[in-house]
């Protein structure tokens, strides 16, 4: 589903933050992306939605090399990713239902189902009473599963979470590492970056290790 | 797919509309400067086309007056009569003898006592021509050839207004394109501007769908289509500015015509006219849009 191969990164400004990294990631498999904070978990991540480019190596994705994309087909193949952001990325002057509509609009969606989509997405993540509510006032728990709901609801194949329990107390943690584990359980390829070790302690799941940009055994 | 096309296009005009009630203020503040922007040149235009019709009226077959030697015989003026009849060059022959034109002159000037008290009539025989062409120098050419004649007092032809009149509408003709083509730039301007700073505004909201698979057509589209309707409601307010001119001029034209007893009002423009108006300013709204949505968008790239 997802292969790397010698892929490095280099900031304009000098800084490798990427060297040579290696990995595979299986059709249908759940895998977790661990390192200190500045190891380049998020840099990889970014490397898979074509928001950053490598300075070197190549990236499949189901198939198709990311580098050699056209700019033009780079929204289509964003599209088959459901990504949920560091720093969140929410639309704060529109409701919760709106702001899990706009992936829809994007991809031209048929308008008689829409809507039913988004609900489904939002009951996913028990956000259905809040559909009117503004991100502003939602808790931090809260506004995690919105975006959740937002990188799910157009079903994409591939679901990537950049430290998608960052600030959260243990159990909303937990909470959302079994919405994850849901999302898997019906075919969706995940792969989750988190800095949190205690996340990891009891789970089954590949875990990739990331140190100074490279990839730990 | 058509349908998904149409409720998709469907769906962002609505949003534009909402957009434009949204700030209603600023909204009808550059409608309105767009509108008057507008119906300056377009006001000009409509003024030109009125006037060409009426020299169109008068210029169509252009006449031509002859008048005889005071001395001239029954004889001659039939022979004259004849030379005119068969030239080729000339439509109608009108012969206008002394004493009718004494009576229209007592008749249209009032002045009855004066003419009735000369002692002999002091106008000369004439005949009225319509010619086939209208151009200055076959005009010139037939005067130079009648005036020739030997029976031929003067020959007076009411070329020069005409041409006058040409000469300036030319000129407003020139004046047109040049205003046209100076505020259509400035209206572009406005457009590129508005919709910078909606880019500036809607800055998240561009890269967040950038970053969730947006084509540059789906971000461009609620740009395009905004300056398209804001340029599509200029037109339409140039166009009632106009209208509403020409309705206050017409008024005072009539009393005007009352006291001439001439026929003039003014016409709006023909509706080819005003619809090349409406098309042409929903284009310039949305080229400025165009601009400014190239120069701009590219500038934000998600990160
Ligand atoms: N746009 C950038 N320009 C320069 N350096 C960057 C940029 N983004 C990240 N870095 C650097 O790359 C390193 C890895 O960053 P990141 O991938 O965000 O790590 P992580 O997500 O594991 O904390 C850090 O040292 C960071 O400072
Ligand atoms: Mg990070």
């Amino acid at each position: 589903m997802i292969t790397f191969k010698n892929v490095s990164k280099r900031y304009p400004d000098g800084y490798v933050a990427l060297n040579n990294v290696d990995l595979t990631v299986e059709p249908g498999e759940m895998v977790f992306l661990t390192g200190h904070s500045g190891a380049g978990k998020s840099t990889l991540l970014k490397l898979i939605a074509a928001i950053e480019r490598p300075t070197s190596g190549t990236i499949t994705i189901s198939g198709q090399n990311i580098a050699q994309l056209k700019p033009s087909a780079i929204p289509y193949m964003r599209r088959k990713i459901g990504f949920i952001f560091q720093d969140h990325k929410l639309l704060f002057d529109r409701n919760v239902f709106d702001n899990v509509l706009l992936p829809l609009q994007i991809s031209n969606f048929d308008n008689n189902t829409v809507a039913a989509r988004v609900r489904a997405a939002l009951d996913k993540v028990g956000l259905l009473k809040k559909e009117k509510a503004m991100p502003i006032a939602l808790s931090g728990g809260e506004r995690q599963r919105l975006c959740i709901a937002r990188a799910v609801v157009h079903r994409p194949a591939i679901l990537i979470a950049d430290e998608p329990t960052g600030n959260l107390d243990v159990e909303y943690a937990r909470d959302i590492m079994t919405m994850f584990t849901s999302f898997n359980q019906v075919g969706v390829t995940v792969l989750i970056a988190t800095h949190d070790a205690s996340l990891l302690e009891d789970t089954q799941h590949r875990i990739l290790s990331l140190k100074q940009g490279k990839l730990a055994a | 797919m058509i349908r998904a096309w149409l409720t998709q296009h469907g769906f962002v005009f609505f949003l534009t509309l909402k957009r434009l009630i949204s700030t209603p203020v600023t909204s009808l503040l550059s409608i309105i400067v767009m509108g008057i922007a507008l119906s300056l040149p377009a006001g000009i235009y409509v003024l030109m086309q009125n006037l060409q019709a009426i020299s169109g009226q008068t210029a169509d077959s252009p006449q031509m007056s002859l008048f005889l030697k005071l001395d001239t015989t029954q004889d001659s003026i039939e022979k004259v009569n004849q030379r005119l009849e068969e030239n080729p060059q000339i439509q109608t022959v009108q012969f206008i003898p002394k004493d009718v034109a004494l009576q229209q002159l007592q008749q249209s000037t009032g002045l009855t006592d004066i003419t009735a008290s000369l002692m002999r009539n002091p106008l000369p025989d004439a005949f009225v021509i319509h010619t086939q062409e209208n151009s200055t120098e076959a005009l010139e050419q037939l005067r130079t050839v009648i005036q020739s004649w030997p029976e031929i007092e003067h020959v007076q032809f009411d070329s020069a207004w005409i041409e006058r009149l040409n000469a300036l509408l030319d000129l407003a003709r020139f004046a047109v394109l040049m205003l046209a083509t100076l505020l259509s730039i400035a209206i572009i301007a406005i457009m590129f501007n508005t919709i910078r700073l909606q880019i500036l505004t809607k800055r998240d909201e561009i890269e967040i769908s950038k970053l969730i698979g947006a084509t540059d057509s789906f971000i461009q589209r609620p740009f395009l289509y905004f300056g398209a309707l804001q340029g599509l409601a200029g037109g339409a307010t140039a166009w009632l500015i106009m209208a509403l001119a020409i309705r206050t001029l017409n008024e005072e034209l009539t009393t005007l015509a009352q006291l001439y007893r001439i026929d003039l009002q003014l016409q709006h423009l023909s509706s080819a006219d005003s619809i090349s108006l409406l098309l042409f300013s929903a284009w310039l709204g949305w080229l400025g849009a165009r601009i400014s949505v190239a120069s701009h968008l590219w500038q934000i790239e998600p990160k």
